[in-house]
Formats: C-alpha cells, sequence, structure tokens
C-alpha cells in the first residue's frame, strides 16, 4: 500500500486547515474521517428536509484571517456575513439591545444607566487591550518555560517585550484580568443587573466555571478576540452553515492534491520502536505514514486510538487528568415562521443576531449549581440564533432555523450515562423557557434536534461533550495546554502531532491549532513554511 | 521627599499584631512610635476574649500557624511570655458514620486506602515544596513592574529563579495548578470523601470561594507558606489564647521604646498640603507626625480616615473595589465539661476537628454564600483550646472555638434576624458528631462576618483586611501604587494584613512596612 508523507486523523476544520498546510508544502497528505461527511463540529446538516443546520458551532468570529487569507478561503466559496446585534431578554419583558451604530448603542445602555454608558467605553476599552496582547499569540507556538532551548528563550523574551509594551498599569490589569471572576470584573464597570447579566454570558459559554468562579474573566476574553471582515469582537454567519468553513477548507486540500477517506474511523495509530507507523481504521484498512496528526481530542487520541504499552504511564496519568467536561447543549429547530417575542415587536433588527435569555448574575450562577449537581440547569442560559434571517440558504422561503445554545448541561446525569428520556426532557426545559420569552414558539416547531454531551461525544467525537476540546483555565492554556511540556503540538512518539484545539490556542472555530502544529510538523521535516506566523492587523 | 532618618516620629493606627511588629522594628531601629489603638486592649483580631466568666477564647484566629520565626527572634517573643500550650495538633477528619481519619505530618490514619496513604505523602511533598516558593515572597517587599528600578528586576527575577529551581517537573506542575481549584488537584490524587474534604477546607478557609473555585489552591499553598521553624503548615495552640502573640509583641515594642495608648480611637488621618502631618483622636486630640502607618484595613484607612476627596479618583476606585467580604463565622461555646465525640477519644479533642465530609458538601455550603445566604449544612474547623490550655476555662470546664462556613457579611434579611436561626443550624450540626455537646454548653456566642467588622474594625469582617486572591496579591495587593507599603498619599503608609503577604498572625507585612518606611 502507498506509504503518505502525513496522515491527519480527523476532518475538523483544525485538521483539515493541518492537512492544507502541509499539502501546501507539497508533502503527500491522507485525511482520515469517521463520520461520512467532513468538518467536525464545523458542519451543515440537512437533518430535516429543506433545511440546513449549522448543528454544533453556529457562528464565526474566530477563524484567524490569516488563515483565511493564506488557504484563499474566499477564492473557496466562504463568506462570512456579520450580524448585527444582539439582546438580552428579562423576565420582566424589558430588553437590552446591543446594536453596531454607537451612538444608538450607547443610548440603549443609558436607557438603563447613564453610568453604564459611560462605563461601556472604558469597558470595551479595557477588553480590546487585552484582546490585542493576546492576539499576537494565537499563531504562536508556546515557549516550554522549562525549557533552556534557544527557541524557547527566544519565544520567551518576545512574551516579556510583548507585555512590558503594555506599561506597569497595563501589567497589573493583565494579572488581575486573568485571575478575577467574571461577576467582581464587571461589577467594577456596571450597576444595572440587565448590562452585567448580558456581558456575563459570553464568559461561561462552554466552560465548566460560573460567573463567580476566578478565571471566568478570560473565557469572556476568549470569545472577544475574533473579528469580522477586520472589525474586531464581531461575529458573523458562514453562508451555508458553519460547514461551509469546513467546505471551503477542504476545497484549497484537494486542490493542493490532498486525498481524504470518509466514513471510518481510527482503530488505531501504528507505533513501532517509539515512531509512528500509519493507522489502522476500523474497517480494516491500514495506511501508512512517518507522520501522524490527530484532530482528536486529547483523551481520545491517547486512550482510545492508542495502545497503551506504547505510552508511558506517567504520560497516561496526565491524559485522565486533562478536564474536558463537557457544559453545553444544543438544540436546532426547524420553524414553520418567525417566533414572535412580544419584548422586539416593532424591533427589526435584534431579532437578527444573538438573543439571551437572562437578566441577572445570579440566575447565572443559579444555572451553574444545577451542573454541579449533575443536572441540566432548571432555569438555562440560551444564546439563540435564526441564521435563515440573514442566510436564506437555511431554510425554505418563510420557514427558518433556529440555533439554540444552551448553557449548563453535565456530560452525565447525576453521574449516570444520559438516557433518551432525559434528553428529551432536556430538550423540554430549554423550549418551555423560549415558549416564556415568545408564546406560540412550541407551535411553530416543525423538528428539533436535541443534542446533549452525549451526542457531541457520540458524533463529533468531542469527549464529554466539551466544545472547545478541553477546559479554557489556567492549567490548560498557553504552555499548559493540554499538558506541560507537550504544548508544542508534538505527542510523545516521534512522528506523532497534535493538531486539534486540545492544543494551544484552544477552541472556538479558529484554525489556529491546525495552523501552529503544522507550522512545526515542517520545521521537523525541513520543509519550507506554508504557514502565516502571527501577523496581525492591529 | 524628607528622609527619614530626619523623622522625629512616627505614629502607627492600630495595635493589631501587625501594627505592633512594624513599630517594635521601627523602633528597635531608632525611631519614636506611638502606636494609637481604639479598643482598650491591644491585639486587634489577634486577641483573647473572656466571652461568658471564667472562660477565655482566641476571638478570631484561634490557630497559630504562620507566625514567622525571624520575627519571634528577632523581636524575643519567647522572652516577652509567649509560649505554646500545644504545637503539632493534628488534623482530625470526622466522618459522618463516626469513622474518622487523623492526619498528622505526611501520615493519614483511618479508613483509607493504601493507595490514599502514598497519594498523601506525595501531595504533602509537592504542596510544601511550592509553598515554599510563595512563603519566599512573605518578607521582601513585593516588586513593580517595569520601574526600570534594578532591585525590582532582581525581585522578579530571583522569583523566576525559585519556580526555576523546582526542577522541571516540579516546576511544570507548580505552574499548572497554582491557580486552578483544589476540587480538581484533590480529585487527581485521592480516593478517600473524607480525606477530600478535610483537605479541601484548607483552600477555602477565610475565603469566598469553594473547593471548586479556582484560587482554592493558592489559599491552601498560602496556608503551608508561612517562614517557621516547624513543618508547612503545622499548628499551635499560643498559651493564653491567640491575645497572648498580641501582648508579646505590644511588651517587646515597649521595650524598644514604643508606646502604646489604648482606648484612643482615630478620627481621621490629618493632612496640610499633599502630605499627612498626623493623626486627629475621636477625643479632638491633635497627635503631629513625620509619617501614619496604618495597620487599619485599606478602605477604612483611604476612604474613611483619609477620606477620598483626599486621593486622585482612580486610585480611590480601585480602593473601592478591593473585595473584602468576610464569609466565615466565629462560634464560641462555654462548655460543662468535654462532649463526647462519637469514635473519638477524649484528649482526641485536643487536636483540630474538622466537619467537611466531602468536597460536594463543601461546594453546596459555599454556593448558599454566594446569594447571601447562610449554608444550610455548613463546614467547621473546631478547636478546644482548654484541653491543652486550662488557663482559659475554670477547673473542670471547656472553651470551643470553632470556625464556621459559610456566613456572608450582609445576610439576605440581616444578620440581627438571622443570628441566632444560624447558631442553632451549627448546634444542630454539631450534635450530630457529638449529642451531647448541647446540654454541655452554658453559653454560645457566634461573632458574624458582620460582628467582626464591628468589633475589629475590618470592613467587611474579611480576617485577611480582604481577599486573599491572585488578583489581590503581591504587587497587586491591596492595590497597584499601594503595594510597597508606601502610598500615593506623602507620608502615609499601609502595614496590615490587606498588605502583601496577608493575614493569618504572620507580622510580615508589620515588618516589610518598617522596612519600606527605614529604606526611605
Amino acid at each position: 500500500m502507498k506509504k503518505y508523507d502525513a496522515i491527519v486523523i480527523g476532518a475538523g476544520h483544525n485538521g483539515i486547515t493541518n492537512a492544507a498546510y502541509l499539502a501546501k508544502a507539497g508533502l503527500s497528505v491522507l485525511m482520515v474521517e469517521k463520520n461520512p461527511w467532513i468538518g467536525g463540529a464545523s458542519v451543515s446538516r440537512e437533518l430535516h428536509k429543506g433545511w440546513m443546520y449549522s448543528n454544533c458551532s453556529y457562528v464565526c468570529s474566530l477563524l484567524r484571517p490569516e488563515v483565511y487569507r493564506s488557504l484563499n478561503l474566499a477564492r473557496y466559496g466562504l463568506q462570512v456575513v456579520p450580524y448585527g446585534g444582539s439582546v438580552t431578554m428579562a423576565q420582566n419583558g424589558d430588553i437590552l439591545g446591543s446594536y453596531v451604530d454607537e451612538d444608538v448603542a450607547r443610548r440603549e445602555i443609558a436607557r438603563h444607566s447613564k453610568r453604564d454608558s459611560d462605563a461601556v467605553v472604558r469597558y470595551h476599552r479595557d477588553i480590546m487591550r487585552q484582546c490585542r496582547f493576546i492576539r499576537k499569540f494565537l499563531l504562536r507556538t508556546a515557549p516550554d518555560p522549562t525549557s533552556f532551548r534557544m527557541r524557547d528563550i527566544r519565544e520567551m523574551l518576545f512574551l516579556g517585550k510583548e507585555a512590558s509594551k503594555l506599561g506597569e498599569e497595563g501589567l497589573y490589569e493583565m494579572m488581575r484580568f486573568y485571575t478575577m471572576n467574571l461577576k467582581d470584573f464587571l461589577d467594577e464597570y456596571f450597576e444595572s443587573p440587565l448590562i452585567k447579566a448580558a456581558y456575563a454570558g459570553s464568559g461561561i459559554i462552554g466552560s465548566a466555571l460560573g460567573v463567580m468562579s476566578p478565571g471566568t474573566a478570560y473565557v469572556l476574553l476568549h470569545h472577544a478576540m475574533g473579528e469580522v471582515d477586520g472589525n474586531p469582537g464581531a461575529w458573523g454567519f458562514a453562508r451555508g452553515g458553519m460547514g461551509a468553513i469546513a467546505k471551503a477548507m477542504n476545497a484549497c486540500f484537494e486542490e493542493y492534491g490532498g486525498q481524504t477517506v470518509l466514513g471510518s474511523g481510527v482503530k488505531q495509530i501504528m507505533v513501532k520502536n517509539g515512531a509512528v507507523t500509519g493507522v489502522a481504521l476500523d474497517n480494516g484498512d491500514e495506511h501508512y505514514a512517518d507522520v501522524v496528526v490527530s484532530n482528536m481530542t486529547f483523551p481520545r487520541t491517547f486512550l482510545e486510538c492508542m495502545d497503551a504499552k506504547d505510552l508511558e504511564p506517567s504520560f497516561l496519568k496526565k491524559v485522565r487528568n486533562f478536564k474536558i467536561r463537557g457544559s453545553s447543549g444544543k438544540l436546532n429547530i426547524a420553524l414553520d415562521g418567525l417566533p414572535d417575542f412580544p419584548a422586539l415587536r416593532g424591533n427589526t433588527e435584534l431579532i437578527k443576531g444573538d438573543m439571551h435569555l437572562i437578566d441577572s448574575i445570579e440566575r447565572l450562577e443559579r444555572a451553574y449549581d444545577d451542573w454541579k449537581d449533575g443536572m441540566w440547569s432548571q432555569d438555562p442560559y440560551i444564546d439563540m440564533l435564526i441564521p435563515s434571517l440573514t442566510d436564506p440558504t437555511m431554510a425554505p422561503p418563510g420557514k427558518h432555523f433556529m440555533s439554540v445554545f444552551v448553557q449548563y448541561v453535565p456530560p452525565k446525569v447525576h453521574g449516570e450515562e444520559w438516557t433518551d428520556a432525559q434528553r428529551d426532557q432536556f430538550g423540554q426545559t430549554v423550549i418551555n423557557q423560549i415558549n416564556d420569552y415568545a408564546p406560540g414558539f412550541k407551535d411553530l416547531i416543525l423538528h428539533a434536534e436535541v443534542r446533549t454531551p452525549r451526542e457531541l461525544e457520540n458524533e463529533v467525537g468531542l469527549t464529554e461533550g466539551n466544545i472547545f476540546q478541553g477546559e479554557l483555565t489556567m492549567d490548560q492554556l498557553m504552555f499548559n495546554r493540554p499538558i506541560p511540556g507537550f504544548a508544542q503540538y508534538r505527542g510523545p512518539a516521534k512522528g506523532l502531532y497534535m493538531c486539534g484545539s486540545s492544543n494551544h490556542p484552544g477552541g472556538g472555530v479558529m484554525a489556529a491549532p491546525g495552523a501552529n502544529a503544522a507550522r512545526e510538523i515542517l520545521l521537523d521535516l525541513r520543509k519550507p513554511n506554508t504557514v502565516p506566523e502571527g501577523w496581525v492587523d492591529d | 521627599m524628607t528622609s527619614l532618618n530626619k523623622l522625629n516620629h512616627i505614629v502607627i493606627i492600630g495595635a493589631g499584631h501587625n501594627g505592633l511588629v512594624c513599630a517594635a522594628y521601627l523602633a528597635k531601629a531608632g525611631k519614636k512610635v506611638t502606636v494609637i489603638e481604639a479598643a482598650s486592649q491591644v491585639g486587634g483580631a489577634a486577641a483573647t476574649r473572656e466571652f461568658a466568666p471564667g472562660f477565655r477564647v482566641s476571638s478570631c484566629a484561634h490557630l497559630l500557624t504562620m507566625l514567622d520565626k525571624d520575627i519571634s527572634r528577632d523581636l524575643q517573643l519567647e522572652s516577652h511570655g509567649l509560649s505554646m500550650a500545644r504545637k503539632n495538633l493534628s488534623t482530625i477528619a470526622l466522618g459522618q458514620d463516626g469513622e474518622h481519619l487523623v492526619v498528622s505530618g505526611d501520615q493519614v490514619d483511618g479508613k483509607v486506602s493504601s493507595a490514599d496513604q502514598v497519594a498523601f505523602k506525595e501531595y504533602r511533598r509537592f504542596m510544601s515544596r511550592f509553598a515554599k516558593v510563595i512563603g519566599k515572597l512573605h518578607n521582601r517587599i513585593p516588586p513593580r513592574f517595569a520601574s526600570g528600578n534594578r532591585s525590582d528586576l532582581i525581585q522578579l527575577g530571583k522569583l523566576a529563579l525559585d519556580i526555576r529551581l523546582l526542577g522541571r517537573d516540579d516546576m511544570r506542575e507548580f505552574l499548572r495548578i497554582a491557580g486552578i481549584n483544589i476540587y480538581d488537584v484533590l480529585q487527581e490524587n485521592f480516593n478517600s470523601d473524607l480525606l477530600k474534604g478535610a483537605l479541601a477546607m484548607d483552600g477555602v478557609l477565610g475565603a469566598f470561594s469553594g473547593p471548586r473555585s479556582n484560587n482554592s489552591v493558592f489559599t491552601a499553598l498560602h496556608r503551608l507558606s508561612g517562614n517557621t521553624s516547624d513543618p508547612a503548615g503545622s499548628l499551635s495552640l499560643p498559651r493564653g489564647g491567640m491575645g497572648a502573640v498580641s501582648d508579646a509583641l505590644a511588651s517587646a515594642a515597649r521595650k524598644h521604646g514604643v508606646q502604646i495608648r489604648t482606648s484612643c480611637p482615630v478620627a481621621r488621618i490629618t493632612m496640610e498640603g499633599d502630605r499627612v502631618v498626623g493623626v486627629e483622636l475621636a477625643n479632638g486630640e491633635q497627635v503631629l507626625a513625620d509619617a501614619v502607618v496604618s495597620n487599619a484595613d485599606p478602605k477604612t484607612t483611604f476612604l474613611g480616615l483619609l477620606g477620598a476627596r483626599n486621593l486622585e479618583a482612580g486610585f480611590a476606585q480601585k480602593i473601592k473595589n478591593t473585595r473584602a467580604k468576610g464569609n466565615a463565622a466565629k462560634l464560641h461555646l462555654a462548655l460543662s465539661g468535654l462532649p463526647e465525640f462519637t469514635g473519638l477519644r477524649a484528649e482526641q479533642l485536643g487536636e483540630r476537628l474538622v466537619i467537611a465530609p466531602d468536597l460536594h458538601y463543601i461546594e453546596k455550603a459555599f454556593n448558599h454564600c454566594k446569594y447571601g445566604e447562610y449554608s444550610a449544612r455548613p463546614a467547621l474547623e473546631i478547636v478546644f483550646p482548654s484541653v491543652s490550655d486550662a488557663s482559659l476555662a475554670p477547673a473542670g470546664h471547656h472553651v470551643m472555638s470553632a470556625i464556621v462556613q459559610y456566613a456572608p457579611h450582609e445576610l439576605k434579611g440581616g444578620w440581627a434576624a438571622g443570628k441566632s436561626a444560624f447558631t442553632d443550624v451549627v448546634l444542630d450540626l454539631l450534635e450530630q458528631y457529638a449529642p451531647d455537646i448541647r446540654s454541655k454548653a452554658v453559653m454560645a456566642e457566634m461573632l458574624t462576618p458582620l460582628d467582626i467588622e464591628r468589633e475589629f474594625r475590618m470592613t467587611g469582617g474579611h480576617w485577611h483586611h480582604g481577599e486573599l486572591s491572585l488578583d489581590q496579591f503581591l504587587m497587586l495587593r491591596p492595590v497597584p501604587g499601594a503595594a510597597q507599603y508606601a502610598t500615593p498619599v506623602n507620608g502615609l503608609y499601609l502595614c496590615g494584613a490587606g498588605s502583601h503577604p496577608g493575614g493569618g498572625v504572620m507580622g510580615s507585612a508589620g515588618r516589610n512596612a518598617a522596612k519600606a518606611l527605614l529604606a526611605r
């Protein structure tokens, strides 16, 4: 059988990105994917006739523009359409709208609190300052602080130099920012509970932390550091759903001569004398290469697809201790028509963006308490969108697709596997919650796909259903991600690499881990680098 | 700026243990020092109180773990009467079924697997090592960033070196866990729920955090980080209660010529132009000074005694934003005799008892606190100091002192209404472990964070004068700009637990402040 230069396991957006960069450097690359479709969690699926569901990830902002440009994704058909505002709806019928027009946006905040409308300027400035700092490190490999290699020292010095540019005050602010909890952080700026709740949401999305847990301020940043068309912090829809991103990447990969095998997962990564030799698939096929790159989660790669005898016990223990608890669920709903939110009547803008159903920090925190108890939140935090209002390809004319992201949902219910009945009950909890804000919503539902962490794990392979392939806490960021000593995309066997979001800089449809891993592989193979490094727009 | 060598008189506001340490070191260096204390006795929160006739107990902190050994030596505290009634207390994790665990040093005895026993030795090893890295910071003035100052750079370099010297594997582990939560670390290492519960207690004591809150590993490390001659984190009971520590400090300070005036509340810090010139007492008396050092918490100092109008607005805002809400209450019981704890021998009551049967129990207790409620089933750290020190209670009688978590500073509905109900909650809980405890209790005193705030004049009733967390540690404590003990206000200094390295009857903040002043 033919021997490839590299085999990439998993056609998630990071896997394809990685494969495309390797193919671009002239390598013969085989990508293997267990599902009969590509995309991983960046996928559009027609699960109800006529409707296209972005059934996992659902909006786009973090995708690095450097990747977008260097892989020419526009040429392969990717269009990211920014959407305007967002809205947070309170139980008492009040709303907080967020608008593109800065003056309108400030007036809306001033309606709730004059003081907060001044504070919001400071708030955005401070967040952007942190974003601008961290963005420089997204497309760079994190240095190993214990190493004395020239390259790591140089990278540490770079980090020091960039940090010192923040100035003394900026450094103090950064130290606080990374260690604070979101509630305290927001309390320093705002007084209105609704405004605080509105901003707090993005600090907990996908996270196994509550707004009162120290470290949540960072997660907020993780959701703010993206952009659409050079607009920092903006979010958009990929036309045709999130699958369009994977599709464009894949078109690029194929044009560089890449090959793909769909529909059969990897049974085992084969290792001989401490070096990888290829992969054995579930269907019995074997493919050979001296480089194997895993886009799978960190635990899945080593606990499920490798022979324990090929790995050190101490390494395996660390893999088992990797924190990857799921905390989110999703409903994808086909609607017979546009739901009617009385709070949004007469406002045609806000319904096009993110809609949140929350009005206090306490409700958010109590939702987290349920998760800690091993239960889905009885009063869940919801981030929902109707992409079909912006992108008509998602649903038939007059009908709509609604994506409903739900926080918090535990990986297991009271420590036991999810049952189908529980999944349906969870779906009902969410639908009832929405129905409270949009009477008659239930009657519009033509089809609903309910996804708990169990479904996310079974279909997409995300261990415990964690959407970031690993929690974004300090012990698992930068040179600690996924674990200390293995944060430079190299696995414990020769020729084995990791390119999934379990690696720096983490999850979100960013494509940075895939790109960074490709750069490291090309370096080891002494091939010309095809991957952009750390050029940012600001 | 006036050189301090020419300074004639330094006033210290507050005779807490840090104020006394600071005073003693300044006087030792030849300064004229007056300590002005509002209460009738010295010690602040490091005091012994008679809460019922003949029954005395440490009013706030009740176990000595961190008192700096260099301070004890420099000030010769032993010759000033400080002695320990008991050293190296074990921790007994009370099981709900009467099956308890005894933790002493790196040993665990009781119903635990041998794997847990081995894991505990390793846990003690790395936690003590990591704590040492933090401990080395205690006696240093926190460096500033980017000040271009050589000594700051050297300080930062020292810290980096201390971390590097842990060796590759320990350094990696340190960088991994120092910022996270103790729940995850304990889950990685142990099986026994009871052991995990007891160990998690060290990560949440006095803090607004549950075991799952990030930062709880840091809290646990801080407790082990004292610069003491005993093994890390070993617990002692001072003879005569915590007040004995303060009395010894006061005696040492007086010996060096410090004047201590008690029952003299300071009304405000007085300024002339942009300079602090002294303090005005509540009785109207003006005390002039060339420098004023405040042992009061930062909010009291800046917003209360000095007044926000004398501060730059951004700085005042930062002080306002510091987090200082106490979450722990104290329960004191006067007992007609020792209660019987199921499964414990009488002499074991001389140890430290912990009621925190598992991680989830503590986390659930914490949940209430987040919403301004007291815990329905609180977590407790209990000592019976009279077992080791008969001077604390009438013959044959005993006292119990317990830290009760969680009790929010601001209770929904107010403490006036909630206090007796909460006392009952705690007594009910205690009865499950010691069925006769209620019948032996002659008198119960509960100090809520609100009481602690009023009694000891600590904003929020927080025993560290401000949450001791990574975002309020080292050069961030209490806030950047005032973290080197000097403040942005000419002539005003800080020396309390609100400054680096925090409270815990360590004395380091007081000594560092003296060092900072003398270096001017």
